[in-house]
């Protein structure tokens, strides 16, 4: 700007710099401030998944600083573990607080423990993105340190004591929650970790029995970051694999090697470390035999059974490589506490075997049977699923093992804990096999509209039966009201009748508080031509089989292969799936499902459609179950017998379309058919056999 | 123009400075260390574990084994399976010795004692034993009780085979005594297990001692009081008059006070009824005075106005606080009562908690929240409660009820320890019929058991073994047998037949057999000497279904298929033609056997019925060899026993199918000149059958049926075309 020729194109020219300086620098600034945080974030979350963890500033701890109390072996849940502050809420939920991350430092400003691992921050992570994170310290019922304990080898032992005291909130250490893995070090590798902690719970890899505090530890897998992320091929449960076992652990104890190298080399794969020069720089990946060389881990998939021996510890990360494998895993370390063993059943998808019995390993395991092979398969496939695969999983299925000590009541179960889903299976509601006491009766619930006369006929009707304890009416149309009392036949048992709000069809199967015996006898209106003896012997093959549907007349669903779909029969058949509700005994318990646990939108089809009321009830009683409603009596005309004309054939065959269609999408919402067929029926014992009548019991069977 | 141009300079210059202070304020914010929150990309990712770890190393421990036994002499409180259990001693199976009993016991441990030598588990020969049980009774240690033995340690040291406690298991229900009622048992028990009542988390060995219950003196030897569910009523909705019950004993003072003493807190006299006196030894007026406890008088009047059996029979849930010990009589009272347990008595190891899944049957309440009990209770769902009292009567039924039950149990689950593939699963445990219906030698999957295949979604296998019973030569091709043999090989469903030769004649020749029958025809001669050779669980049987025939069975294959077709809905049941049934003979006073016709049954005959392979396995190694011996003496009552035997592990009736009337029912040849006397004789013989199994099993197991299955179309009037199963209809001339 020195040369001056032209001030005015000068001054113009400068204008023009300093404009697109000024626009190249908003650009910029937008770019910093807005654009490359997003793109950084996405990065971020792809990767790490990242969750922010509180941090503070440093600590100083000096060399006198106090050390936390040493372990105390006797603690118990109920001895250590303060609950004053964990049932703060109605809610069954715990509360977990994190300390925020800090540096520990010594009096020159040095560092005294390494920066966590990878594995830790996911533990941090996976705890506040949890459902029990709180980040309130003054009402919080468990406390988690951000130390990262996880491997005692990289633990300097007096200051990580020294830190876990100088915690805000430590006090005796009681309700603080410690991960680690790796216990122990050179030479007597101790089970549990060897720093000071006072009362605090850990939730360690490698605890014995010995070590383990029951109630109050937490024994979690030796996950292993070395194999975590390498993708094995999916196997099915059925496939056929190479090997019985294979050993593939390296740094065995020599005593063990002398053993293994006993076994018949046919089923034993005893692979170890690939011998190269250097002994410090071996491949982590390799395994080898001789001369051969296998990679690892994907040779655990060519295994049935993989052996988890001890080694210095008792925690082995090749549990965790065997079940990622989906190899059952054969437990060879005495006293080892399985992972989470307070709530897994490892009998379902491991084999122990005791040390001592280590040469019988090759004769043990191939007495298992196929079957009993696949459901082990299928079990520690689940596990590993939900309990182990991540650091995520891991830390979640500890905090809920403390939950459930802490909410007893509130606990999951044991099938909650171990059942993988199976196709088909079924828990009864009703599995003791108790037979009801016939002193109780049964209740006859009788649906009507405005029938009065067939009503009426009806109730004389069940009334003569011995074992009746009390009718009740559902009457069912808000434009009348019922007769007066006066008007009512008095048939000596009592009668109640229960006005509804709304003209639906699941009234019927309402669990009325009036309903006081355990067996309902669910009753049409014009339901007149069962006989006494009939309804009687329903009642008692009902006592025999309180759990399911026990009724008149049948009906059966079968397979239409030129639909595709499946279709309701009421003809003449050999076997049945379904009794009408029209007349069938069946437990109070299954009006209570109906009511309120029916599965998808079927109790409101059923109430818009005002049909198949009792097509659900079938599936609803077999799918708990599992099992098949039982026909009562040889088949008798139900529907007037006089009435049979042309107009109610066609009525009857929309009739039979509307029911069909009703099980087609039934079938739809269980995702399954639940219906089961049987090819029997129920008579008195000695029906139709060529004996003196008087000394038979219901003998008006099968009459019209 | 100039002034206009410099000012605009001077604003975009400012403009500028402003942008780059922004900019440069929030760089550093996003990339310094010092802000408040750390995330990934300031942490080190570096793992836990790599491959330079000790992990990786050489296990250099001098020796392996020793490492396995790091006990010292006198440190037996971490005894465990491994470290303090002799297991070279089981490697001729489970069995299990008591000393000979030289002086006088006590009641209630002559009862444990009887109930081991009754068992299958005994044995009378030492080095046979891989157990050892004392014959000197260690259940009541509380020096203050008539019971207690003295000298025990004396005693104890002269047993032959002592081994300082190894394989013993030593029983104790009271230890310790007033005031400070210690935990651990008064003598020196070596390495020896416990199976002993009230143990706390903390002294308890796990998987070493047995967290045994306390039973009273009046408890049963065999049999057992019923659950109280099975004789009322299993309603909806589930909840009882009183939500919650309790009526017991409180102590003013002392350990375990406390959690009695503050139960009046949450007693509301409506739901929530809890009783306490403090009426017990002589002086308990002077003491309340002295502790100036001013409610025993209004407690002691709101105590006497309930009954403690209806209580319990009438609450939803019942409280089991700790006394002065830990455990109390009324556990066993409470699950009898079908009252859902709930528990306030801090680090108490609950009976058998090595395999019962407590949770399922019972509440875990805190000592030290006593004030959240009544909250927690109302909260439990209706099918929860439902569950749970299921749960308590199953649990009650199968490991409590009898003395015998509880000792059973005991040396089973330390059995199941012994060779740890062979044990049971927990679902074994804690399902219906429970462990002690369940070998586990028998199968290690749960689907080859006939309990599990609802639970599991499957279904038994379609073909059936048939298993035929012959006693008598053959002389004939059309004899009974050979007729029977070729009406089972029509069936789509028979995998095989096994021909059970129990005769002195040796049978036939294998051409003069009927021929091209598409089955396998097996005829098993050897070691065929007793009458239970029918029901042994042949290898060959691989079916599910055992259909088991006399040679003179006459049925059809309809039938046939028909019965196999309704077991198949009733694996655990026995499905078959002829019934019988048993009933009470007031006179004689004992049980008795009727085969005429009536409206009920209890038995169906052996002689043709279809069940599952496993009772095959239970008949032959699950039953009392006093049974068995019963049945091989008189050649008789086995199809009895097999029913016994299976309504005592599914409480259920067998079922009886219908056939047709021409069926003989008499099980031996009509044609001898004695055989009227012959039968009388062996009806006379079943008779006794029925008592002498019910003395054993301590109970009558057989329950009774008011049905018969017929197939659906049966007798109906329509055409016989339509019917599938149309032979049973056929009267056969």
């Amino acid at each position: 700007m020195a040369k001056v020729s032209r001030m005015s194109s000068i001054y113009s020219k400068f204008f023009t710099c300093l404009f697109t300086a000024v626009l190249a620098l908003i650009l910029i600034a937008l770019i910093v401030l807005v654009w490359p945080e997003e793109s950084l974030e996405e990065v971020d979350r792809e990767k790490y998944q990242s969750v922010k963890i509180p941090s503070a500033p440093p600590v100083e701890i000096r060399n006198d600083s106090p050390l936390a109390a040493a372990r105390d072996e006797l603690c118990t849940f109920h001895k250590c573990f303060n609950v004053y502050e964990c049932g703060y809420n109605d809610q069954t939920k715990i509360s977990v607080y994190v300390y925020p991350i800090q540096q520990f430092q010594d009096e020159t400003g040095a560092s005294l423990l390494l920066s966590i691992s990878k594995e830790f921050y996911e533990i941090l992570s996976a705890l506040i993105e949890s459902p029990f994170y709180t980040d309130d310290p003054t009402k919080c019922c468990l406390y988690v340190p951000s130390i990262d304990l996880l491997n005692q080898n990289k633990l300097r032992l007096k200051e990580t004591s020294q830190a876990l005291a100088s915690l805000k909130w430590w006090g005796d250490g009681s309700n603080h929650l410690l991960f680690n893995m790796l216990p122990g070090s050179v030479p007597e590798y101790n089970n549990v970790l060897d720093v000071d902690i006072g009362r605090s719970v850990i939730a360690g890899g490698g605890f014995s029995t010995t070590t383990y505090r029951r109630t109050y530890d937490v024994s979690i897998p030796v996950y292993n970051p070395l194999t975590a992320d390498i993708q094995l091929p999916e196997k099915s449960y059925l496939e056929v694999r190479k090997w019985l076992v294979a050993s593939t652990q390296t740094g065995l104890h020599e005593e063990y090697k002398a053993v293994l190298s006993q076994l018949d080399t046919s089923q034993l794969l005893y692979v170890d470390k690939c011998k190269t020069g250097d002994d410090k720089e071996w491949d982590l990946s390799k395994r080898c035999r001789d001369t051969e060389t296998y990679s690892y881990p994907h040779i655990l998939q060519e295994a049935t059974f993989c052996l988890v021996l001890r080694g210095s510890r008792l925690g082995q990360t090749a549990l965790y490589d065997a079940m990622k494998a989906g190899c059952i895993p054969v437990i060879v370390a005495d006293g080892y506490v399985m992972p989470f063993s307070e709530v897994l059943d490892w009998k379902r998808g491991s084999v122990t075997i005791r040390e001592d019995n280590l040469d019988s390993l090759v004769t043990v395991l191939q007495t298992f049977s196929i079957d009993k092979i696949y459901e082990m398969r299928q079990q520690i496939q689940f596990y590993f699923n939900e309990y182990f695969k991540t650091m995520k999983a891991i830390t979640l299925a500890t905090l809920h093992i403390i939950n459930d000590r802490v909410f007893p009541y509130a606990a999951k179960k044991y099938e909650e804990w171990n059942d993988f889903p199976r196709e088909g299976a079924s828990h009864n509601p009703l599995f003791l096999p108790l037979m009801p006491p016939s002193s109780q009766g049964f209740t006859a619930v009788i649906l009507t509209y405005d029938r009065l006369e067939s009503l009426f006929e009806v109730i004389l009707q069940v009334a003569k039966v011995p074992s009746l304890a009390k009718i009740i009416v559902v009457w069912n149309n808000q434009e009348k009201t019922p007769p007066h009392e006066s008007a009512w036949p008095s048939v000596g048992k009592p009668l109640t009748v229960i006005p509804t709000t709304e003209n639906k069809l699941s009234n019927r199967f309402k669990p009325y508080k009036e309903i006081e015996t355990e067996c309902i006898l669910a009753l049409d209106d014009d339901i007149v031509m069962l006989t006494a003896d009939e309804l009687q012997f329903g009642f008692e093959v009902w006592r025999e089989f309180p759990d399911r549907l026990v009724g008149f007349p049948s009906r059966v669903h079968l397979w239409d292969n030129s639909t595709g779909k499946w279709r309701y029969e009421s003809e003449w058949t050999n076997s049945i799936s379904m009794v009408l509700t029209g007349a069938a005994f069946y437990h109070k318990y299954y009006s209570y499902l109906y009511t309120s646990n029916m599965p998808g939108n079927i109790k409101t089809w059923v109430d818009d459609h005002m049909n198949c009321e009792d097509i659900a009830m079938n599936f609803l009683i077999s799918n708990f179950t599992g099992k098949a409603p039982i026909k009562v009596t040889p088949r008798k005309k139900f529907k007037c017998p006089e009435c049979v004309n042309t107009e109610m054939l066609s009525a009857d065959i929309t009739h039979m379309v509307e029911r069909s269609e009703c099980i087609n999408q039934f079938t739809s919402v269980y995702q399954s058919m639940p219906l089961k067929s049987v090819e029997f029926r129920a008579d008195p014992v000695l029906y139709k056999d060529n004996y003196p009548p008087e000394l038979k019991k219901f003998n008006d069977i099968g009459s019209l | 123009m100039q002034a206009k141009k410099r000012y605009t300079t001077a604003v975009l210059c400012g403009l500028i400075i402003v942008i780059l202070y922004i900019v440069l304020r929030k760089l550093p914010k996003r990339f310094s260390q010092n802000g408040k929150l750390i995330s990934m990309e300031t942490a080190e990712f570096i793992s836990f574990l790599d491959g330079s770890d000790y992990t990786f190393n050489e296990d250099l421990h001098v020796s392996a084994r020793q490492r396995r036994s790091p006990l010292t002499v006198t440190d037996y409180s971490k005894c465990r399976m491994e470290t303090c259990f002799d297991y070279s001693l089981c490697s001729n199976g489970f069995k299990v010795y008591v000393y000979p009993i030289d002086e006088k016991v006590s009641h209630s441990y002559n009862k444990i004692l009887t109930s081991i030598q009754e068992s299958r588990l005994y044995t009378s020969d030492p080095k046979q034993a891989c157990l050892f049980i004392l014959a000197v009774d260690t259940l009541d240690r509380d020096v203050l009780s008539v019971d207690m033995v003295q000298d025990l340690d004396n005693k104890i040291a002269k047993l032959p085979y002592w081994n300082n406690g190894k394989n013993h298991l030593i029983f104790n229900l009271y230890s310790g005594t007033w005031p400070d009622y210690v935990l651990n048992v008064d003598f020196n028990i070596g390495q020896a297990m416990l199976a002993k009542a009230s143990m706390s988390t903390n002294t308890f060995r796990p998987g070493f001692d047995i967290s045994f219950p306390l039973f009273a003196k009046d408890h049963p030897q065999k049999g057992g009081e019923k659950g109280h569910l099975y004789t009322s009523a299993n309603n909806i909705p589930p909840t009882r008059y009183y939500l919650l019950g309790f009526k017991g004993k409180r102590y003013l003072t002392g350990i375990g006070s406390e959690t009695r003493n503050s139960l009046y807190h949450i007693h509301n006299k409506k739901d929530i009824i809890l009783l306490t006196t403090c009426r017990h030894g002589k002086n308990w007026q002077k003491t309340a005075k002295k502790l100036n406890d001013t409610r025993c008088d209004t407690d002691n009047e709101e105590y006497d106005k309930y009954d403690y059996k209806k209580l319990l029979y009438n609450a939803t849930f019942c409280m089991v606080p700790r006394g002065r010990r830990l455990g109390s009589f009324r556990f066993l009272e409470v699950l009898q009562a079908g009252c859902v347990p709930v528990l306030l008595s801090n680090e108490w190891e609950l009976p058998f908690s090595e395999v019962i899944n407590w949770n399922k049957a019972a509440l875990w309440g805190d000592e030290r929240l006593l004030f959240q009990v009544p909250s927690i209770v109302r909260s439990v769902s209706h099918p929860d409660i439902l569950d749970m009292r299921q749960q308590t009567q199953f649990l009650w039924d199968t490991y409590f009820s009898s003395v015998e039950k509880i000792v059973l149990s005991t040396l089973e689950i330390i059995k199941d320890r012994i060779d740890k593939h062979i044990s049971r699963s927990l679902v074994m445990w804690n399902s219906l019929p429970g462990s002690t219906a369940l070998l586990p030698e028998f199968s290690d999957s749960l689907q080859s058991f006939p309990f599990f295949y609802d639970q599991l979604g499957v279904t038994p296998g379609e073909k059936f073994t048939a298993v035929i019973y012959a006693t008598t030569p053959v002389m004939f091709s059309s004899s009974p047998l050979f007729r029977l043999i070729r009406t089972i090989a029509k069936s789509a469903y028979t995998h095989k037949m096994i021909v059970i030769w129990h005769c002195d004649v040796s049978p036939p020749p294998s051409h003069r057999w009927p021929a091209d029958l598409g089955v396998p025809v097996l005829v098993k001669t050897r070691n065929i000497k007793t009458i239970s050779s029918r029901f042994y669980p042949y290898p060959e049987i691989e079916t599910d279904a055992v259909f088991s025939f006399d040679e003179d069975a006459l049925l059809t294959t309809d039938e046939i298929d028909f019965a196999l077709s309704v077991w198949r809905e009733f694996p655990s049941r026995i499905v078959g033609y002829p019934a019988r049934s048993h009933h009470w003979d007031d006179a004689k006073n004992r049980w008795s056997y009727s085969s005429r016709w009536s409206n009920e049954y209890s038995i169906v005959l052996t002689g043709a019925a279809v069940y599952h392979r496993y009772y095959n396995h239970l008949y032959t190694y699950g039953l009392s060899s006093s049974l068995t011996r019963t049945v091989d003496e008189s050649l008789n009552c086995e199809d009895i026993l097999m029913n016994f035997l299976v309504s005592h592990v599914t409480k259920l009736p067998p079922i009886k199918v219908t056939h047709r009337k021409q069926y003989r029912e008499s099980l031996l040849p009509n044609n001898s000149k004695n055989s009227q006397w012959m039968d009388s004789f062996h009806f006379a013989q079943r008779q006794i059958c029925v008592d002498t199994f019910a003395n054993i099993f301590g109970y009558m197991p057989l329950v009774r049926s008011r049905m018969r299955l017929d197939p659906i179309l049966f007798k109906d009037p329509v055409s016989n075309l339509r019917k599938k199963y149309r032979q049973i209809e056929v009267v056969n001339t």
